[in-house]
Parts: C-alpha cells; structure tokens; sequence
C-alpha cells in the first residue's frame, strides 16, 4: 500500500492495481497510470472495455475490489466526500437542468459545489461574458442548441476551479465547428492547470490530448503520446492505432 | 422507381423552422447518408418519411406511396430503427424479434434468413433480457428487429452514435451486406468520416440542406487550396494563424491544422515565412485533400474565431 506521503504532488490521478470485480467478470483489471497536473489525458476504448467503471471508480461513486488509487491527493476509497469537492464532472447525456434557466444552473451547481455566495454573481456575469453568452443568461436550458449547451455546461463543471475535470464523450453529435470551440475551452482550463481527463469517440479529438490510453478488456493496452503511439505502431492516425490495439479484445461482449 | 423522393418538405413546431425546403431521392438499392449535428433536423424528416408525423408542405414518397395517402403502404415496407433505444427492455432477444415479427404478420421462422447474418452474431444471448445487453449487441438486435419484415427501405436513425469506432467499421459492414440484397437504405449520423461510406449524402444543418450529391462531388465542390500545417505548438500555431490576414479559415484537424488562404493576398511560401519569423520549430506545411468535414464546415459558414 502507497501512504499519501509518497504520492508526487504534481500528479492528480495516481492509480495502482485498480481493480472491479462483478462476480466472476472483472470489469477494471489493475489498471496503473498517472496523469500529471493541467494534462489533458485522453482515455480511450471500445464499448464496455471498462471506461465507465473506471472512471466512476476515480470520481467516488463506485468502491474498488481490490488496488487502490488517489485522485488530488485523496484516497479513493475512503475520502470520496473530499474528491468530490474538487472534481467536475460533465457527459454528453447529463449535464444541465433543461427547465433551469441558464444563470440558475450556474447559481445551482456553485452552490452544490461551495462556491463562496459573495463571488457567484460576479463570476457568473465574467463567465457569461467570456462564452458570448450574455444575452442568454435569462433564457432556459431547453431552448439553446446542443453545442451551446455543451460549452455551458462545460464552463460549469469547472466554475468551482476544480483540480480535475472528467469529461464522458462530451462532443458527441455536436456540430465540427462547435467540436473544435469545445477543444479549445478545454485547452484554456488546462493552460489554467485544470487537469483534463476526457473520453471520446472521435479519433480526431485523441490527437488533442497531451497523453492517450487505450484500454481493451479492462486494461490499458497502451499509454503513451499520440505521436509515440503512431510511431510505435507504425500507424497514420490516431483512428488506425485504435483499431490496431481494440482488435486484440478476446472478451466477447456481455 | 426511386425508393424515397421527397419534394420541398417543411415542418414548424409552433414557431421553430424544424425543416424547410428539402428535397431529395434515394435510388434504389443506394446507402443514402443525411450528414448533420444534433438537432439540424435529421429525425424530423425520418419520422414524416415513416408517416409518423405530417409534413406542413411539401410532397413525399417512399417506395411510390405517397407519405400522406398511402401511409398504411408505406409501414409494411420500411424498417425503421429510431436513435433511442427502441426496444422493449424487459422482454429477451427472442421476445423483442417474436413480437416485432407478430406486428408485421409473420415468424422469426418464416423470415429467418433475411436476419440470419446479423442474427447469429447475438443468438448465443436469446434469452437475455434486452435492457441488460452491451451498446453493440442493442443495435444489432435494433437492426434484427427492423429487418424481420423484409423491407424494401431501411430508415436508421442514427444507429452508429456513441459506437466506438470498432463497432461502428462493423455495423457499416452489415449495411454494405443488406444493400447488396438490394434494399435501399437511407441512414444518418453526426460522424463526418461514415459519409465516405454512402452513395450519396446530404450534409444538414438547421432544416436545411447545404448540398447533396456523391462524397466525392461534395469533396471536388470544396472551392479552395486546402494545406495541413503543423509545427511543434499546435495550440499556438492556432492562434497565430488566426492573426495573419491572408488567412481564410484555420481548424483543428487532428494532428494538423487545416487552412485556406486569400487568393492573392498569401501562399504556402509567405505562411511558412510568417511562422518562421514566429520562432516556431519544425514547421510542415502540405497541401492535402479536403474530406467531407472540411467542406461541412466551409458550406456551414460558421467562422471560429
């Protein structure tokens, strides 16, 4: 077992031998890596490789079987109250409250994350103002195209200035040009040393991230930088390293 | 006979445009792909195509039944596979094909074949209840289950989005597979790269159709030089693009950024020299062939700056 002492201070996710079991099917099998402060770590991997599992291991919704892991310096298995309050979290399938209007979602989620009340105005009109966003600020959720939502709810996931902000496929169906807006708000949170750890289907996207694992079968087949990776497998792309390590999964799916 | 034509559609709900002015054809035994983001409009037209819902103008026929007066027609001859999930989670695999198979009149046995392909791949899990399956193995049942009638015309709604792109390789195999039996196939997605893969494509956007025709005519239609350039920055390299003037357009692609220049105002050599005097290292400028993405992003107009 590691004690806190030896976790480096610039690593925010420090994994060792994580592992999940579902009775005899072992969804996460020790998975180990680290992701360094203000990355932006991609974590790729076909349907039901284990991604989610692993990833609502490292948010503290889900208890490990057996290895252990540290996410900004806290234990995953006996501090998640203290994770929580310094991650975000966004996905493509939830994200906003669709019946809120835009400044009640940021009013609700600085709350639910202890923004101070004398600084959530104030940040609301700055934020606002940094996406263009000012004349929706009255207007509901429900009533903004997808890539507007996905950018706000980006922006919120991270207006308590979190260590680490987990992204679940964020950019799904949303518009190219809007995609690549998304990319580089996510480029300014990293440059502000937000740590980035984000899931995605467009292989386009791994390209962007400062370092990419590839997990097949509920380990991680490979780690490395886009452009070791394609090197390493003597690939053009990103989309041909994928399919080149996703082809060895043996588990049939379940 | 055209398997789908449709002529000027449009649809308002209440005061929102969903759909204006589209027209188009899908031959018979062709893959066509509707080409768009989330909310442009693509289940709307599916949904008046399967006589779910009425046009507000506009004519439309699937099959040479008139989505108006042949309704009725028109439902025994399309499959249909809607974007959410549209199968019932609690009954198994073999209930899902036995009760869709009943709607249409027929068995599982009497049409095993025109499934058997995709099928076999899933039958090993039978038994299993349908909400407990793996993404992959919902689709390809999905897809079961709107082919156990014997369509002539295949309408799927975006069945490939939140696939990984292994999964989704396979599941345009299969649709390679059906069209060669000769049904025609009219299918969405927001994934630009699937477009190479159809017949014919329109790329949507807001209602609209910006342009339809073969990937490779879209692709020749794209009207300017189009260079990859890289260097050891990327996101600075982006923003440095941005501030020349004899840049036209500058994405994100990848590993390169992909730019268009001003006629006359700038060429290849002027940019290498520009980014040279900005200290950046290992500058690769190449000029390179659009994809469907590009030419998206040039119809749609939408300046990212």
């Amino acid at each position: 077992m590691i004690s806190k002492t030896q976790i480096p201070e610039d690593k925010v996710i420090v994994a060792r031998d994580l592992t999940k079991k579902f009775g005899n099917f072992t969804a996460v099998d020790h998975l180990s890596f680290e992701v360094g402060k203000g990355e932006i770590f991609g974590f790729l991997g076909a349907n039901g490789a284990g991604k989610t599992t692993a990833m609502r291991m490292l948010c503290g919704l889900s208890k490990q079987t057996s290895g252990e892991a540290w996410v900004a310096g806290y234990d995953i298995a006996r501090e998640t109250e203290k994770i929580k309050r310094c991650i975000g979290y966004m996905s493509q399938k939830f994200a906003l409250y669709e019946d809120l209007k835009v400044w009640e979602n940021i009013r609700l989620y600085a709350g639910i994350y202890g923004v101070p009340e004398k600084d959530i105005a104030g940040r609301t009109d700055d934020l606002l103002k940094r996406l263009g966003f000012e004349a929706e600020k009255q207007a509901l959720v429900k009533s903004l195209p997808l890539g507007w939502k996905q950018k706000l709810a980006f922006s919120v996931a991270i207006f308590h200035e979190p260590k680490i902000v987990f992204l679940d496929e964020p950019t799904g169906g949303v518009d190219p040009a809007v995609r690549r807006q998304f990319w580089e708000l996510i480029y300014q949170a990293a440059d502000r040393g937000i740590t980035v750890f984000v899931t995605t289907h467009y292989m386009d996207e791994a390209e962007y991230c400062n370092r990419v694992s590839i997990m097949v079968d509920g380990h991680i087949e490979a780690l490395d930088t886009p452009n070791n990776l394609k090197q390493q497998l003597e690939a053009k792309n990103m989309d041909d390293v994928f399919h080149q390590l996703a082809r060895k999964a043996k588990r049939t799916e379940q | 006979m055209n398997a789908v034509s449709a002529n000027l559609i449009g649809k308002k709900y209440g005061k929102l445009q969903a759909l204006s002015g589209i027209s188009l054809e899908v031959g018979e035994g062709d893959i066509f792909g509707l080409i768009g983001p989330d909310g442009a409009g693509k289940t709307t037209l599916f949904r008046i195509l399967a006589t779910l819902i009425l046009p507000d103008e506009g004519t439309a026929s699937v099959c040479g039944f008139d989505v108006i007066k042949d309704y009725a027609k028109i439902r025994k001859v399309v499959g249909y596979m809607p974007g959410r999930f549209s199968l019932y989670q609690d009954l198994t695999v073999l209930e899902n094909l036995t009760f869709f198979a009943s709607v249409f009149h027929t068995t599982v046995e009497e049409n095993y074949d025109s499934v058997k392909d995709i099928y076999q791949q899933i039958e090993p899990f039978k038994n299993r209840r349908a909400g407990a399956l793996s993404g992959g193995m919902k689709q390809k049942l999905a897809l079961c289950c709107a082919l156990i009638h014997e369509p002539s015309v295949l309408f799927l709604d975006e069945p490939t989005t939140g696939v990984d792109p292994v999964s989704r390789k396979e599941f345009w195999t299969m649709l390679q597979r059906l069209k060669q039996r000769g049904i025609s196939i009219l299918v969405s997605t927001p994934y630009m790269d699937e477009a190479s893969l159809c017949d014919r494509i329109a790329l949507i956007q807001n209602g609209k159709f910006l342009k339809t025709d073969t990937p490779q005519n879209i692709i020749k239609g794209f009207d300017s030089e189009l260079w990859s350039v890289r260097s050891d920055h990327m996101s600075k390299l982006l923003s440095d693009l941005r501030l020349n003037e004899g840049v036209s357009s500058s994405f994100a692609f990848g590993d390169a950024h992909h730019v268009t220049l001003k006629n006359g105002k700038c060429n290849s050599h002027d940019l290498s020299v520009y980014l040279d005097g900005l200290k950046h290292t290992n500058v690769c400028i190449q000029k390179i062939e659009p994809n469907v993405e590009d030419c998206f992003m040039q119809l749609s107009g939408k300046n990212i700056l």
